[in-house]
């Protein structure tokens, strides 16, 4: 980032994120009356990191096993061709499977729909959920397709010359959620 | 990583562990019910064979195939070649029908360069055996045995070969896969030394990377993996050893042999395989011999090898007459980057 832009604006603290993802916990309970057949499926990098701490709080709340995944949706997004061969992340479903049962997909930022697009496309792939629903920490709006969150850590309304990062502990060493501005906007 | 796959030289260390790691991703795709990705719909992949094969063209076909690639197979019996066409109409034609990427085996050594590099087409080429220059994608499926059979626990993603003792081991002068391998092995870090008798070493072999012996015996017990080539009979047009039985005693790997491997060390054979020759029954049917999971990491392998050749944007510019008509409708609109332009023409869905 460039020395003449202003300094990243914190939105969400490590304190905040945690508070979030408990109510997230606990909705997503209240939607689903128990969490019996609950299978959270986070999208890499940062949505497989939310996934686990998310599951750790539903087992606080239930006290049940929750069974936790990746998917990962690279071959599936509609703008391969645009950019080199990227890297694969791991996709890994739970002994469980997913047939049947409430996917809840978790990422990390809501932005045009479209990685949440491949990662339902990804999802058929693998299995038929009775349901599927998403969890995402930020929604930062600008939507290209019809799709919404079913719970939201943050509505976070940003113009597209604004950046929102992400940063967790497992990847990043602390927790926290940026507001940049005046760079290009990425993919979300 | 380039625009084609010639040489195993080609590959850098961070390209070489980049196809492994993307290989071992896609290898988990055997255990779904759906076998298949859509990311090179839409793409035409031509197997051009001009020499007998059936693991290599059968799995560059399921590769692409799992891929969502659609995949014409050409091999020289009962095509215009066997009435005398050359390989620059045969690779005219293959442009003109719209080829994203021709995989090509040719029992000249040089083919695939030629037509990679002048300019018949515009498309990847995919080195799949040339003479006896290099088989590059073999070579890939072999370092992939290696990196997880040694890894010892773990997958071993992101790491490359690294101080392991790799032994390659017979008909070094006729194979391609010994050069390919040399070359990628030391590239992933790994010491390669070649064994074979005299005759079968080739000239210049002094200039490769890697030690060069005559004697199985001595090398063994410090080896972390032998790799067993075939004597190929169909390529020898001189005698270069005595009879089969010396050549056996000599070369061949036999149980006894293999006990005097260290006990993590494993066999690699890259088929086919001729039993009672360079290896026993022992020895290929035991555990301790990959021949048949090379086989199944193969697909993954050159799976990860199409993704990454013809997955992503291109790499390199193509020649202008090469706008195939496949490619036209892929749209270049941008992401998010430009909001106003980013369109709902991107899907097809």
């Amino acid at each position: 980032m460039d020395a003449t832009q202003p300094p990243p604006r914190s939105v969400l603290e490590a304190p905040d994120i945690a508070r979030v993802l408990t109510r997230i916990a606990h909705e997503i309970v209240e939607r689903a009356k128990g969490a019996d057949d609950v299978v959270l499926l986070g999208i890499p990098t940062r949505g497989v990191h939310l996934a686990h701490r998310l599951a750790a709080k539903l087992h606080d709340v239930t006290g049940g096993p929750v069974p936790v995944g990746s998917l990962d949706i690279t071959m599936y997004r509609d703008d391969l061709r645009l950019r080199p061969a990227r890297a694969l992340a791991r996709t890994e479903i739970p002994a469980e499977g997913v047939d049947g049962r409430l996917v809840v997909l978790v990422d990390d930022v809501l932005f045009s729909g479209r990685t949440i697009r491949a990662a339902l496309d990804a999802l058929g792939d693998i299995g038929r959920p009775r349901a599927v629903q998403l969890a995402v920490l930020v929604d930062r709006g600008h939507r290209r397709l019809p799709i919404r969150a079913d719970y939201v850590g943050k509505n976070l309304p940003t113009s597209l010359r604004e950046t929102v990062r992400v940063q967790l502990a497992e990847e990043d060493g602390r927790d926290g959620v940026l507001l940049g501005r005046d760079e290009p906007a990425g993919e979300g | 990583m380039k625009h084609h796959l010639i040489s195993a030289a080609d590959l850098t260390r961070d390209d070489a562990v980049m196809v492994l790691d993307t290989a071992q991703e896609l290898a988990r795709l055997a255990d779904r019910p759906i076998k298949k990705l859509p990311t090179l719909r839409g793409r035409t992949v031509v197997n051009l064979f001009f020499e007998d094969s059936t693991r290599t063209r059968i799995s560059f076909e399921a590769a692409a195939k799992r891929l969502s690639a659609d995949v014409i197979n050409f091999s020289a019996k009962g095509s215009s070649v066997s009435k005398g066409e050359s390989l620059k109409d045969t690779a005219l034609t293959l442009e003109a029908m719209g080829a994203d990427a021709v995989v090509i085996r040719h029992h000249d050594s040089g083919a695939p360069h030629r037509l990679a590099t002048s300019g018949w087409i515009g498309g990847s080429v995919v080195n799949a055996g040339d003479g006896t220059h290099e088989h590059p994608t073999q070579a890939l499926l072999d370092a992939f045995t290696l990196r997880h059979r040694l890894a010892g626990g773990g997958d071993g993603v992101g790491r490359d070969l690294t101080g392991r003792h790799i032994t390659i081991v017979g008909d070094i002068l006729h194979s391609r896969v010994a050069r390919s391998n040399v070359l990628l092995l030391t590239t992933l870090g790994a010491e390669v030394t070649v064994v074979a008798p005299p005759t079968l070493i080739p000239i210049g072999s002094e200039g490769w990377p890697c030690a060069v012996s005559y004697d199985l015996d001595a090398v063994l017990p410090s080896t972390d993996a032998v790799m067993m080539l075939r004597v190929q009979r169909e390529r020898m047009t001189a005698a270069y050893f005595p009879t089969e039985r010396e050549y056996a005693r000599r070369y061949g790997l036999n149980g006894e042999r293999m006990a005097a491997m260290p006990e993590h060390a494993v066999v690699l054979h890259p088929g086919p395989m001729n039993r009672g020759m360079e290896i026993t029954a022992e020895v290929a049917d035991s555990p301790r011999c990959t021949a048949v999971e090379q086989v199944t990491n193969g697909v993954s392998v050159r799976m990860a090898v199409l993704y990454l050749l013809l997955g992503g944007a291109p790499a390199s510019p193509a020649p202008p007459t090469a706008a195939a008509p496949a490619a036209a409708p892929t749209n270049t609109a941008p992401t998010a980057t430009a909001p106003g332009a980013a369109g709902e023409a991107e899907e097809n869905q």
